[in-house]
C-alpha cells in the first residue's frame, strides 16, 4: 500500500517540523515523495502526527476479559490515535512466563492494529520476592518489567532485581510507593481527605520510596523508569536525579495533570485513582514538570473497570479509568494552559514517550514506522458511554467535550482507523 | 463540582447525608421540628401520625443497637411502618451488591431508607441510585458522617447553652475516625459556635483537621480551659494497643475525662458522649455520672431530632 497524504498540517516534534505539507508511506515506512499512490488521503484542515504512543495501557487479557477484552480495547487505542501501546504486567495471571506474553502478541498481531509491547512481570506473580526469568521473557518481546500497581515491600528483593535486571541492560519500570505508609490508604492525606473521612496517602508514601529507588539506581546503575509520579515532591527528586546523570526517565497519567482531590466531590468513584489525585499544588508542579522535562511523557495509564467496580461506595472502589481515548484530548488540553506550540504537546505522547519506550517511531523522519495519525485540533469530542469505544466507561471527564478528534489512524502503511 | 446531592431543586432537604453542605436556615429548622417533637415523647400517648402508611427501612450494613432503637422509636412514633434489616449478616454475605439489595428493597415501595455502612460515602452512592420521592438519611458513614448523632448534639447544646455564639466547645479523643466529632464540627462552625477545639494526640487527629475550622491542642488541660461544653469521643477497643495508642491506660492518664480536668472548665460545662462509653478509658464513671454529665438526655433528644428529620425529609 502505498499513500499519500496531501494538504495536511504536518507536526513532527522529533524534528520540530511544523508546517503544510505532504506526507508519503510506502512498504510501511515514511517514504520519500513518489507518483504514484494507491490511495491518497486529502487531510484539509487536519494536523498529521506520527501515531501515539501510550506507555501504560491495559488491555485486561488474559484473565480479566469481563472488564474488557483486547479487542474492545484495541478498538479504542486506534479510536484514540494511540499506534503503539506498552500493557503493564497485571493481568490475570501477570505477564510473567514467556508463554503468556507469546499469547498476547500474537492475539494481538491478529487484530492488525496497535503495535503492543508487553512489559513483563519483574517477579513472579507480582508478588514481590521471586524474580521472573527476564531474560527470557525479553525474547519473547518484553520491552521492560515492572511491578505494575503491585507493592514490592522487600528492599532486598528490590535491589537484586534491580542489579539483574541491569545486568542485561533490561529497564525497569517501577511505582514510587512505600508499601507500609500507603497501606489502607485510598485519597490523598489532605484536608479533602479528612473532610471525606477517608483513610490517606501521605505525600511522603512516595518521595520517600522514590529517594530509596533513585539510592538503589546509584548502587546498580539500573535503567529505572518511574511510572505514574503524584507530588510536587517527586518532580523535584527526578528533576535532581537527572542533573545528577542518573539513568532514569519518568512519567505522569493523563488525569494527575487535570484533576486533584478536590474533584472527588460527592465521593465519585471515577476519581479513584492509582495514585492517588493529589493537591492542587501538586497537580500544578506536575504540569510544570512535563513541560520542562523534569517529567519525560504522559501516558494514559488506561484501566477499563466494569461498573461493578465502581458502583460501591469509594473506598471500596477499583482504582483506575479509561483513558485511550482521552490521551489526545487531555494532552492538547494541558499544551493549550500552558500556551506551548503544537509540536512541544504532542512531543509526550509521541517522540519523548518512544524514547522511553525504546522504540523508533514517534517521529516522522523518511524510514520510520508509518504510524501516523490525522486529526482535527478543534473539533471535539463527547466524552460519553455511547462513544467510548473502550468497555470501560469510568472516568471522571464523562460528560465533558474535549477539543481533538482523531480522523484517521494508520499503522504500518495500514488504514486502520476511519471516524 | 455537582450541586448538593441532599438538597432537591427548591433548596429543600431530600436526603440527609451530611451536615456539610446544609445551610444554617436547614440546620435551625430541624431544631426547632425536634423541639416541637420533644413534647411528644413525653406525652401518654406518644404518636403523631405524619408518617402513617410510610414505610421506613432501617438498613444497618454495620452493626448498631442504640441508633437503629432510636430511628425505630422515632419511625413509630411518627406512625410508619418501620422494616429493620440486618444486612451485615444476610445478603452482604451472599454477595449481592449494595446496589442490588437497594433495589430490591425499592421494589418493596420504601420511602425511607436509614442507611448505616462502614464505607464512607456509601449513603452518597444510594441517594444517587433511588427514586425521586425516596429518601435517604445517613445514619454512620465509615469516618464520614454521622448526622443525626450531629444534630442530637446540637440540639443538646442548645437546650442547655440556648445560644451557640460565644461558646467554646471542646471535642477530644479519636476525632481521626469519628464520624460523630466530624458531623459535629460542620454544624458547630455553621451555627456560629465562636470556638470549636479538638483535643488528643497527633496519632488520632487526622491531617488538615486545622481547615475544618478547629483549633488543635495537644495538651488536654490547656484545651479544656474555660470550655462551656466537652464531647468526649468513644476510643475503639482496636485502636488502644498499636500503632496508633501504646496502651488504655496511658490515653486515660493523657485525655480521659476526670473530675479534676473537668474542674479547668467553666463551672457550668456540660459533658456530652455518643455513646457506649468506655469507662475508665475516655472518660470517667464520676464525671459521667455526675452534675456536669448530659449524657442520657442526650440519647432523649436523639428520638425527637430523629423524628424531626424524617418528618422533613417526607414532607419536600
Amino acid at each position: 500500500m502505498r499513500l499519500h497524504i496531501k494538504n495536511a498540517r504536518i507536526v513532527d516534534p522529533a524534528s520540530g517540523r511544523d508546517g503544510k505539507g505532504d506526507l508519503y508511506i510506502a512498504d510501511g515506512k515514511i517514504s520519500q515523495e513518489f507518483s504514484k499512490a494507491d490511495r491518497t488521503i486529502d487531510a484539509k484542515g487536519l494536523v498529521a502526527a506520527p501515531g501515539f504512543i501510550d506507555i501504560a495501557a491495559r488491555l485486561r487479557e488474559p484473565g480479566l476479559e469481563y472488564k474488557a477484552t483486547l479487542a474492545s480495547e484495541m478498538q479504542a487505542a486506534i479510536a484514540g490515535g494511540v499506534t503503539s501501546l506498552a500493557c503493564p504486567p497485571d493481568t490475570d495471571p501477570p505477564l510473567d512466563e514467556p508463554g503468556l506474553v507469546d499469547m498476547l502478541r500474537r492475539r494481538a498481531k491478529a487484530l492488525e492494529h496497535a503495535r503492543v509491547y508487553p512489559v513483563g512481570a519483574l517477579t513472579v506473580k507480582l508478588e514481590g520476592t521471586r524474580l521472573t526469568e527476564m531474560a527470557q521473557l525479553a525474547e519473547t518481546g518484553c520491552v521492560a518489567f515492572s511491578q505494575a500497581n503491585a507493592t514490592l515491600a522487600d528492599t532486598q528483593v528490590l535491589w537484586r532485581a534491580l542489579q539483574y535486571a541491569a545486568t542485561f541492560g533490561f529497564p525497569v519500570w517501577l511505582r514510587a510507593e512505600d508499601t507500609w505508609l500507603a497501606k489502607g490508604g485510598v485519597a490523598h492525606d489532605g484536608e479533602i481527605a479528612t473532610r471525606l473521612g477517608l483513610p490517606g496517602i501521605p505525600s511522603f508514601a512516595e518521595t520517600i520510596a522514590l529517594s530509596t529507588l533513585l539510592e538503589l539506581v546509584r548502587a546498580t546503575r539500573a535503567r529505572v523508569h518511574i511510572c505514574r509520579l503524584s507530588t510536587a515532591g517527586a518532580v523535584e527528586l527526578m528533576r535532581a536525579a537527572k542533573r545528577e546523570g542518573l539513568p532514569v526517565t519518568c512519567d505522569v497519567g493523563i488525569h494527575h495533570l487535570h484533576l486533584c482531590d478536590n474533584d472527588l466531590g460527592y465521593f465519585d468513584s471515577n476519581c479513584r485513582l492509582e495514585p492517588p489525585l493529589r493537591s492542587q499544588r501538586d497537580r500544578d508542579a506536575l504540569a510544570a514538570g512535563l513541560q520542562d522535562g523534569a517529567i519525560d511523557c504522559v501516558c494514559s495509564d488506561h484501566t477499563p473497570v466494569d461498573d461493578d467496580g465502581k458502583h460501591v461506595p469509594f473506598a471500596e472502589a477499583e482504582p483506575g479509568a479509561t483513558g485511550l481515548e482521552l490521551l489526545l484530548p487531555l494532552t492538547l488540553k494541558w499544551g493549550e494552559a500552558r500556551r506551548l506550540p503544537l509540536a512541544k504537546s504532542l512531543a509526550k505522547i509521541t517522540s519523548d514517550a518512544a524514547r522511553v519506550l525504546g522504540v523508533g517511531s514517534g517521529k516522522l523522519a523518511v524510514g520510520a514506522p508509518g504510524d501516523v495519525v490525522l486529526f482535527d485540533p478543534a473539533a471535539s469530542v463527547r466524552i460519553s458511554a455511547e462513544t467510548l469505544k473502550s468497555q470501560g466507561k469510568n472516568t471522571p471527564f464523562l460528560g465533558y467535550e474535549l477539543a481533538g478528534r482523531v480522523r484517521t489512524t494508520i499503522v504500518a502503511g495500514n488504514v486502520v482507523h476511519e471516524g | 463540582m455537582q450541586r448538593n446531592p441532599q438538597l432537591n431543586d427548591a433548596g429543600e432537604l431530600q436526603h440527609l447525608l451530611s451536615i456539610e453542605g446544609l445551610p444554617r436556615e436547614i440546620l435551625t429548622q430541624i431544631l426547632d421540628t425536634a423541639e416541637s417533637f420533644a413534647g411528644v415523647t413525653e406525652r401518654e400517648v406518644k404518636k403523631v401520625p405524619l408518617l402513617r402508611g410510610k414505610s421506613v427501612f432501617n438498613l444497618f450494613f454495620e452493626p448498631s443497637t442504640r441508633t437503629r432503637t432510636t430511628f425505630e422509636i422515632a419511625a413509630k412514633r411518627l406512625s410508619a411502618d418501620v422494616i429493620n434489616l440486618n444486612i451485615a449478616v444476610s445478603s452482604q454475605t451472599k454477595g449481592e451488591s449494595l446496589l442490588d439489595t437497594v433495589a430490591n428493597l425499592s421494589a418493596m415501595q420504601a420511602d425511607i431508607f436509614v442507611v448505616r455502612h462502614s464505607s464512607s460515602g456509601a449513603p452518597f452512592l444510594i441517594a444517587r441510585h433511588v427514586k425521586s420521592h425516596e429518601h435517604v438519611i445517613n445514619a454512620g458513614d465509615g469516618r464520614h458522617s454521622h448526622p443525626t448523632q450531629g444534630l442530637l448534639d446540637l440540639f443538646t447544646i442548645r437546650h442547655y447553652k440556648k445560644d451557640f455564639s460565644g461558646l467554646t466547645v471542646a471535642i477530644v479523643g479519636d476525632v481521626l475516625h469519628s464520624r460523630v466529632a466530624r458531623s459535629l464540627i460542620h454544624g458547630l462552625t455553621t451555627l456560629g459556635a465562636s470556638e470549636v477545639r479538638v483535643i488528643g494526640p497527633q496519632t488520632l487527629l487526622p491531617t488538615g483537621v486545622e481547615a475544618l475550622g478547629v483549633k488543635v491542642f495537644r495538651d488536654m488541660r490547656e484545651g479544656l480551659r474555660d470550655c462551656d461544653v466537652v464531647v468526649m469521643l468513644r476510643l475503639q477497643n482496636e485502636r488502644m494497643n498499636g500503632a496508633l495508642l501504646p496502651s488504655a491506660q496511658e490515653f486515660n492518664k493523657h485525655y480521659g475525662l476526670t473530675a479534676e480536668k473537668l474542674a479547668l472548665a467553666r463551672k457550668d460545662a456540660i459533658v456530652m458522649h455518643p455513646g457506649p462509653m468506655n469507662r475508665g478509658v475516655e472518660i470517667d464513671s464520676s464525671v459521667a455520672d455526675g452534675p456536669h454529665s448530659v449524657i442520657l438526655p442526650q440519647v432523649t433528644f436523639g428520638i425527637a431530632v430523629r423524628m424531626a428529620v424524617m418528618s422533613i425529609v417526607a414532607g419536600n
